[in-house]
């Protein structure tokens, strides 16, 4: 790791509690000390031009991302819109967005705006895998293509249109022939999101 | 010569376990945690029959999406393949400072006694070990060649044997590799092959230092160029030239034919193709086990706490890896010789190869893994998103053709 670096990583390790408002700021995920440090040395790993941010190349090196179907929109996710590079600070914010929902907190008042790992949030995420050209929209044509990621060659064109068709049409509420975002969350609503779109970041 | 170094470098021994003893008492031990986030793992099929709304199962759902982000974002913050290629993380520091990955500055006290250790270990124990080092080599090269001049028979063998071993003992020395040897029994007899995990070029001196093999390799250039055509002159070891090992035929029957003369010594291969960090066991490469004949397996595994024998070949060059290996604190390992394998009536090459690669990883206390060690340098193969594409689109059209029967 470059000078700057483990100086990165001294500031986070040796900073007090009344500091910390300002690493909040920096870092605005509320993790641990040790969790974030774990982090920064995974995104250091991965990080192989040390450059301070990854590009999609050092995302396609994970070969269990790559043999993933939706490895690509995933990896995406991370990317801001027209940038081809995620710093770390990026990286931790999409990050956050896996955080299980603590007990607590869904109970919470949502006075300064929801929490990046929120229901809705985490719904927001998954809408965004399916909305290709970030219209805020499902059409068809981006339903067609997703699915047409998730099975390969294994399903003819028109078993996976009428696939798209009767999911369109159980969704679609408006007659826009589109899914729109509360659509999308009225589908889910028995779903229990929290739990399917959460990792347990241990410590 | 050997017997005149003997006791002292036992005394090298005896003052690095004192002084280990000593070090880690008034060490803090700081307890990190391998894991950053806890993974369960459930089958694709199973996730998403659980994610699945309840009620009549509809062929597709939208929240099958998360089955494949959740895992995505895991393999982002920690996979099973990429850590494997760097050299393993400690839990407490052992005071190099090439094994430090997370530890931050914790006290002037520590970093005294980090400093006392530098200067043990670059001015004392370096200069020891490259002139023991050089011996070795400088004895290898000179008494190969001398056995070379005898007529074939069994005294030429027998002094091979014997200029071998004790040459690779010297170079054990010069390393401070303090080896466990275990089920001696099992040692590979003439007509096998010895398979073993790989992390380093070391683990080729620590077993021919127990054992006499005939090596495997390509054909060097420069020191290395030597050392490989004093050996052949002493005993019959196998090097390709660069171009012969691409063809694949002409590797296999060599090595076959080696195999087959009763008189040869065991053939040395390490199958996985490339060092690993010694956590874990990569994909085996079948070229091997399609030989056909019993396989020794041989379990290797170093302390990681004296000294890290991993070699990473993308980041180091080998003088600089050597550099490190003699100014660490001590190689630690242990050898596990396995009860010898063949391969069974129906089984084919790779499944005798991940049966022996179970039972090395069974051993040795590693992880056992499917992936290629080639993925350290090249990308994962189509084939496998395919294999995921192909599971996801089973449990769709499974739905559809259990629909279509209800209905009709």
């Amino acid at each position: 790791m470059g000078l700057q670096g483990w100086r990165n990583v001294l500031a986070l390790k040796t900073s007090k509690n009344n500091n910390r408002a300002a690493w909040q700021r920096a870092f605005p995920v509320p993790l641990s000390h040790s969790q974030i440090t774990r982090l920064y040395s995974r995104f250091h790993s991965l990080d192989k031009g040390e450059n301070g941010a990854l590009s999609r190349e050092d995302f396609q090196r994970i070969p269990e991302l790559a043999i993933n179907p939706l490895g690509d929109r995933i990896i995406n996710a991370f990317f801001p819109e027209g940038e081809d590079q995620a710093n770390f600070r990026g990286f931790m914010r999409t990050l956050a967005h896996f955080r299980p929902v603590e007990d607590n907190e869904k109970n919470k008042d949502l006075t300064s705006g929801e929490p990046l790992n929120s229901r809705t949030n985490k719904l927001l995420f998954a809408f965004r895998l399916y909305d290709l050209d970030r219209d805020d929209k499902i059409s068809r044509d981006e339903l067609l293509q997703v699915l047409r990621m998730m099975v390969g060659v294994n399903i003819s064109d028109e078993q996976l249109g009428s696939i798209a068709d009767r999911t369109i049409q159980e969704a679609d509420t408006n007659g826009d022939m589109c899914i729109s975002f509360s659509e999308f969350i009225k589908v889910l609503e028995k779903v229990d999101v929290e739990q399917k779109m959460s990792i347990r970041f241990l410590h | 010569m050997e017997s005149y170094l003997f006791p002292f470098d036992s005394l090298i021994c005896m003052l690095l376990g004192i002084s280990f003893t000593v070090w880690f008492t008034l060490l803090l031990h700081l307890y990190k945690p391998y894991r950053i986030i806890a993974k369960e793992p459930v089958s694709l099929e199973q996730e998403i029959q659980d994610m699945r709304r309840g009620g009549a199962e509809p062929e597709f759902d939208m929240s099958d999406i998360f089955y494949f982000c959740r895992r995505g974002v895991e393999s982002i913050v920690d996979d099973e393949v990429t850590k494997r290629f760097t050299a393993e993380e400690l839990e407490s520091w052992n005071l190099l400072t090439r094994s430090n990955y997370n530890f931050h500055h914790i006290s002037t006290r520590l970093t005294a006694l980090w400093g006392v250790g530098v200067l043990i270990r670059y001015g004392f124990l370096l200069p020891l070990r490259v002139t023991l080092a050089f011996t070795g080599v400088g004895l290898l090269v000179v008494l190969t060649s001398i056995v070379g001049l005898f007529p074939n028979g069994r005294m030429k063998n027998y002094l091979s044997d014997k200029v071998h071993l004790m040459c690779y003992r010297i170079c054990v020395r010069a390393l401070t590799a303090i080896i466990t040897y275990h089920d001696s029994e099992n040692k590979p007899k003439n007509g096998g092959i010895c398979v073993a995990n790989h992390t380093s070029p070391i683990d080729v001196i620590i077993l021919a230092s127990d054992g006499c093999y005939a090596m495997v390799g390509q054909v060097h250039g420069g020191l290395m160029g030597v050392i490989q055509r004093a050996m052949v002159k002493a005993c019959p070891h196998i090097w390709f030239e660069r171009s012969e090992v691409k063809d694949r035929h002409l590797v296999a029957k060599r090595l076959s034919d080696h195999v087959a003369d009763k008189s040869k010594l065991p053939i040395l291969i390490f199958p996985e193709g490339t060092c690993i960090n010694n956590t874990s066991v990569m994909m085996f490469k079948k070229g091997s086990f399609e030989i056909g004949c019993t396989v020794y397996p041989v379990a290797i595994k170093y302390d990681p706490r004296f000294g890290d024998a991993f070699w990473n070949s993308s980041k180091f060059g080998m003088v600089n890896y050597l550099l490190h290996m003699m100014s660490s604190w001590a190689i630690v390992c242990s050898v596990w010789y396995l009860p010898p394998m063949s391969r069974m009536e129906g089984e084919d090459a790779v499944q005798f190869a991940n049966r022996v690669k179970a039972a090395i990883a069974r051993k040795g206390g590693l992880a056992d893994l499917l992936w290629d060690g080639g993925l350290k340098r090249g990308k994962v193969k189509e084939v496998f998103k395919e294999e995921q594409q192909k599971l996801y689109s089973k449990v769709l059209v499974g739905s559809t053709s259990f629909q279509s029967t209800n209905q009709d």
